[in-house]
């Protein structure tokens, strides 16, 4: 796919891999819809995004992702701006630190609304947008955190689990509609949501990141691990006996 | 009280019909006329515009309208009023010509003038004022219309004729939907006395020798259509095929009841008898490239200036004047990309030099047509006329990956070698046109004047499409 001129929506893209993605949408010619609760982010990101073009391809829509009633409003408004929407890319998420023995039930479910619902909400009203137009290209950013169940983080995992399940099942439902259903796991990235973390790997950073994003919508992958080398990883992770992963100790 | 409202579920997929460009919009397909003014006022109430759409058969993109309502005809077939005495007949916009010949040829008539498929509607042929093989003698088909009604978008009804709001029937035919809805259609048919036609086919050699040709022919010949093989070059470039047809006079046909049943005209649907015709694309696919096309064309032109050169034979009128439905869903051949068709209008005195730089310019780029269709026409009276003292020539490119940027490039070329010709482009085939040259060959008078008309009929510029946002977004 060439995704030159493209309309573009980025869900979360107000730091990290999301504002990398939308940078590199803009550098290939494409309009990009930011979206973020962060407005002065967002306003800041999109003005330099402009600035390097030398034209207008960025444009702002502050939204919070679990405001779920207002996701149709806001992609309606992208829609009447822009013309249409071609590509959209789900890239909000937290990752809360939780402790070893922390059940915090209020904290999990914040995890849940922006991981799982948040996605839910923009991207069902595009997947039925796209399965009209028989055209279009949906990606979401999961993690390999999604791929096994870890002791440090079981919401986080099970709702990157569910978005990687979410994905697959809109995947088998849309590519007879020629619309193209990309999960992006990344393995260690140097973002401000991994600030502070020890990473027993070497990271990789939101620039490369958005690249193999870029490419994998460039090939129409289905998954994509990045930095490549963590298919091999996850591979490796994903045979694990049981036993093994209750003695790891991250 | 209807059910019609804005939601997300009236959104379709609408693709021009050469395939090269594709949107989504709110469809509606109303059953009447007070059906179709609630659309008006609910994309008035929701600030969207409205586009009209018949069969979809335009190229380009003058009946999509993206992301906004498009109110499509199709459902509104009825025919109105018929008087086999008189041929005069009243339909809706959604009757295509394929009901009309259909209804119409027992009782030995046949729509004046008829594109080159079936498919398309009247609403649509009086929107863009089709022209036919026989345009040099017959006019396009608004010259037939003798009356219609017009729903505009503010809600009213005006009737239109030479005699009644006459500025206004000149410009609403042909003025692509822009100044109301055809809610019905008076046309005048032509009576014939058989349901043959005497053809005969002849090849020519250039250009040079097409126009001659047509020269010599045109008075005494009901239609004239030439095809040309775009891949020859040097001395052969211009070679192609005529055909000509005639009526048939009274009394020459020993069996018009048998030749006028509708049966008798259809088109075969099997090739040789054997191979389905709703398959024949695939056949094609495998050369919808220059290699193939050069040798299908080829083909054609030693076929034609060999077997059966200069002989005359009947042919019945729906076989004759439908060439484009011999092979159902031919444009599939050009998947994925789809087509551009560019259909120049080039004055008497012009057209051989600028068809032949069209043809020249095509191998220097490397684009070449993959059809190339010839006509004489002759000048009308209708505002946003695309006819002109002289020929077009209507050539299909392929769209690709690879060849888009060029095939803008070569269409702007062309479309300054025709403007600087006095030549003229038509809105049922661009995809092409950037606003600048439409502006050029409409003319200052003519734009005024149907600026105004648009003003008084559709004063909240509800009506609309890509087309006219492409080429007249500054005032229509």
């Amino acid at each position: 796919m060439n995704i030159s001129g493209k309309k573009c929506l980025v869900v979360g893209a107000s730091s990290g891999i999301g504002a990398e993605v939308a940078r590199q949408l803009a550098g290939h010619g494409c309009q990009v819809a930011l979206v973020s609760r962060r407005e002065s982010e967002l306003v800041d990101l999109a003005a330099d995004i402009n600035r390097v073009a030398g034209r207008s391809l960025a444009s702002v829509y502050p939204a919070d992702v679990t405001d779920f009633a207002a996701a149709p409003k806001v992609i309606q408004q992208v829609i009447d701006d822009f013309g249409g929407i071609d590509i959209v890319v789900y890239s909000s998420g937290i990752m809360p630190k939780v402790g070893l023995e922390e059940y915090n039930t209020a904290l999990d479910i914040s995890i849940i609304e922006v991981n799982v619902l948040g996605a839910i909400a923009w991207l069902n009203p595009l997947a039925d947008r796209f399965t009209k137009a028989r055209a279009g290209v949906i990606v979401g950013i999961g993690s390999v955190a999604g791929d096994r169940g870890r002791r440090g983080t079981p919401v986080y995992n099970a709702s990157k689990a569910a978005l990687a399940t979410y994905l697959e099942a809109l995947r088998n439902r849309l590519s007879q509609h020629d619309v193209s259903v990309i999960t992006i796991k990344p393995g260690f990235i140097k973002t401000p949501m991994t600030a502070g973390l020890h990473f027993p790997l070497p990271a990789g950073t939101a620039h490369g990141t958005a690249a193999d994003i870029i490419k994998a919508i460039e090939s129409g992958a289905g998954v994509a691990y990045t930095p490549r080398y963590w298919r091999w990883v996850m591979l490796i992770v994903q045979h694990l006996p049981s036993a093994i992963m209750r003695k790891l100790k991250f | 009280m209807s059910h019609y409202c804005l939601t997300p579920d009236r959104l379709e997929r609408v693709d021009s019909w050469g395939m090269n460009r594709t949107s989504l919009a709110y469809v509606f397909r109303p059953t009447t006329a007070e059906l179709m003014a609630e659309v008006f006022k609910i994309a008035k109430n929701n600030g969207k515009s409205v586009g009209l759409r018949g069969a979809g058969y335009s190229y380009g993109d003058a009946s999509m309208n993206s992301e906004n309502i498009l109110l499509d005809l199709s459902r509104m077939n009825r025919i109105i009023d018929w008087n086999p005495e008189t041929g005069l007949i009243s339909v809706e916009p959604g009757v295509t010509i394929r009901q009309l010949w259909q209804y119409c040829i027992e009782d030995g008539w046949w729509p004046p003038v008829v594109s080159g498929t079936m498919f398309v509607t009247l609403g649509g042929a009086a929107g863009m004022n089709i022209h036919g093989k026989n345009n040099f003698k017959a006019g396009p088909i608004g010259n037939h219309i003798t009356e219609f009604e017009l729903l505009t978008p503010t809600g009213e009804t005006v009737v239109c004729s030479r005699s009644k709001n006459s500025e206004l029937f000149h410009a609403a035919i042909g003025g692509f939907g822009m100044l109301g809805v055809f809610t019905r259609i008076t046309l005048q048919l032509k009576k014939i006395y058989s349901g043959q036609l005497s053809v005969e086919a002849f090849a020519t050699k250039s250009f040079g020798e097409i126009i001659e040709r047509f020269n010599e022919r045109e008075a005494d010949a009901d239609y004239l259509v030439g095809w040309i093989d775009c891949f020859a070059t040097g001395s052969e470039l211009g070679r192609g095929l005529v055909h000509q047809a005639n009526y048939l006079p009274a009394g020459a046909d020993p069996n018009p009841a048998q030749t006028l049943r509708v049966k008798n005209q259809e088109l075969p649907d099997t090739l040789m008898g054997i191979f389905p015709k709703s398959s024949m694309w695939r056949l094609l696919q495998p050369f919808s490239n220059n290699l193939g096309m050069k040798a299908i064309n080829y083909a054609k032109y030693l076929q034609g200036s060999t077997i059966g050169n200069n002989e005359v034979v009947k042919q019945a009128h729906a076989q004759f004047a439908f060439l484009l439905d011999y092979v159902p869903n031919w444009k599939y051949a050009y998947k994925p990309g789809g087509l551009v068709q560019f259909q120049s209008f080039v004055p008497y005195d012009c057209a051989e030099k600028v068809f032949s730089e069209q043809i020249r310019l095509s191998h220097k780029l490397g684009i070449v047509p993959y059809l190339g269709v010839f006509k004489r026409h002759r000048p009308d009276a209708f505002l946003m006329t695309h006819a002109v003292d002289g020929f077009s020539f209507a050539l299909d490119y392929p769209v690709t990956q690879q060849n888009k940027d060029g095939l803008t490039t070569l269409t702007q070329i062309m479309t300054r070698l025709v403007l600087d010709s006095g030549g003229r482009h038509y809105f049922a085939k661009d995809s092409q046109l950037t606003a600048e040259a439409a502006s050029e060959y409409l003319g200052k008078e003519a734009l005024a004047k149907f600026t105004a008309l648009k003003s008084a009929t559709d004063p909240d510029h509800l009506l609309q499409t890509d087309l006219s946002k492409r080429l007249f977004n500054a005032f229509l």
